[in-house]
């Protein structure tokens, strides 16, 4: 597996997730500058990091989402390309419109920076398929913006095409925990491919057990498992 | 030619800072805030041949840039 990672100036999540996919992948990902206007040649997984593209200035990713290298990060993810976008990441890839919806400020108005639990609402995708349908995971979050919105009609086809990766629950899986206001607990989605995922936690931070837990690491790991497409 | 552009969350977005802002106007003791919405203005000093052209383009930057129309709508102000 041939993974880059997209390094916008104020990335800060770039190495985490670098050292996490060259762990996954058996080989060193790759550091691609947002100034290059092509990708690396034979990629299977393009990362966009988490931290504050641009300073988040404007909003958050609208800034990063229009650099020279999403262009090609665009047509790499229509080729059917596999592209994972965490946190500050998520807001550029709803901000390139390769998912659906906004991440509004945070209900609470605050910061949030501390351990959530997910529930696992879909094994069938890439980058879910190592964990266990329904499991609850711990990993953490560190946003001001990850309140998730949509129009009811875009939700309801998230809904319809089992498109909703995670949600935020109790450490025992039941409703509640939601840190941010987000709609219907929404922590990550997939795009109609299912080969795009964009979300608020940060598997990245908890995929090794040095840095206090490893059910980021499946991700991954399920990443592994995914066929290259023709 | 100089211009503002209005950047406004669309209706029934949940905007937390305007709520934040008109609980704080209730603590100040001004009565009757029904509901605050909180957006952004823009000024732009731009080259154009006439207002037309100059809404045109301001246009295309709303569209491309400026705001997120997933949330937001924008008005063009060429003063």
């Amino acid at each position: 597996m041939k993974a880059a990672v997209i390094v916008f100036p104020g990335s800060n999540c770039d190495r985490d997730m670098e050292v996490a996919l060259t762990e996954a992948a058996g080989q060193p990902a790759l550091r691609v500058w947002h100034k290059d206007s092509e990708l690396p040649e034979g990629l299977d997984v393009v990362a966009i990091p988490g931290g504050f593209s641009f300073g988040d200035y404007l909003r958050c990713g609208a800034i990063g989402a229009r650099s020279p290298i999403m262009n090609s990060v665009v047509k790499f993810a229509e080729r059917g390309g596999l592209v994972l976008g965490v946190c500050n990441g998520f807001q550029v890839l709803t901000e390139t419109g390769l998912l659906p919806g906004a991440l509004m400020m945070n209900a609470g108005l605050k910061f949030v920076c501390r351990d959530v639990h997910l529930r696992v609402e879909t094994t069938e995708s890439p980058f879910t398929s190592a964990y266990g349908n329904g499991g609850v995971i711990r990993v953490p979050v560190a946003h001001h913006e990850g309140n998730y919105i949509t129009d009811d009609e875009t939700l309801a086809v998230l809904r319809g095409e089992d498109r909703i990766a995670f949600t935020y629950c109790q450490p025992d899986g039941s409703h509640g925990g939601n840190p941010n206001g987000a709609m219907a607990d929404i922590a990550g989605i997939l795009s109609p491919n299912r080969r795009i995922l964009g979300m608020m936690p940060h598997p990245e931070r908890l995929s090794d057990s040095a840095l206090g837990g490893t059910d980021g690491k499946l991700l991954f790991r399920s990443l592994l498992d995914t066929p290259v497409p023709a | 030619m100089k211009a503002r552009v209005f950047v406004t969350l669309k209706n029934g977005v949940l905007d937390p800072q305007g709520q934040a802002i008109a609980h704080a106007l209730g603590s100040l003791g001004f009565d009757g805030v029904n509901d605050v919405r909180q957006g952004k203005m823009i000024e732009i000093d731009l080259d154009a041949a006439d207002k037309a052209a100059a809404e045109e383009t301001l246009s295309a930057m709303c569209e491309k840039l400026l705001a997120n129309t997933v949330i937001e709508n924008y008005r063009i102000e060429v003063l």
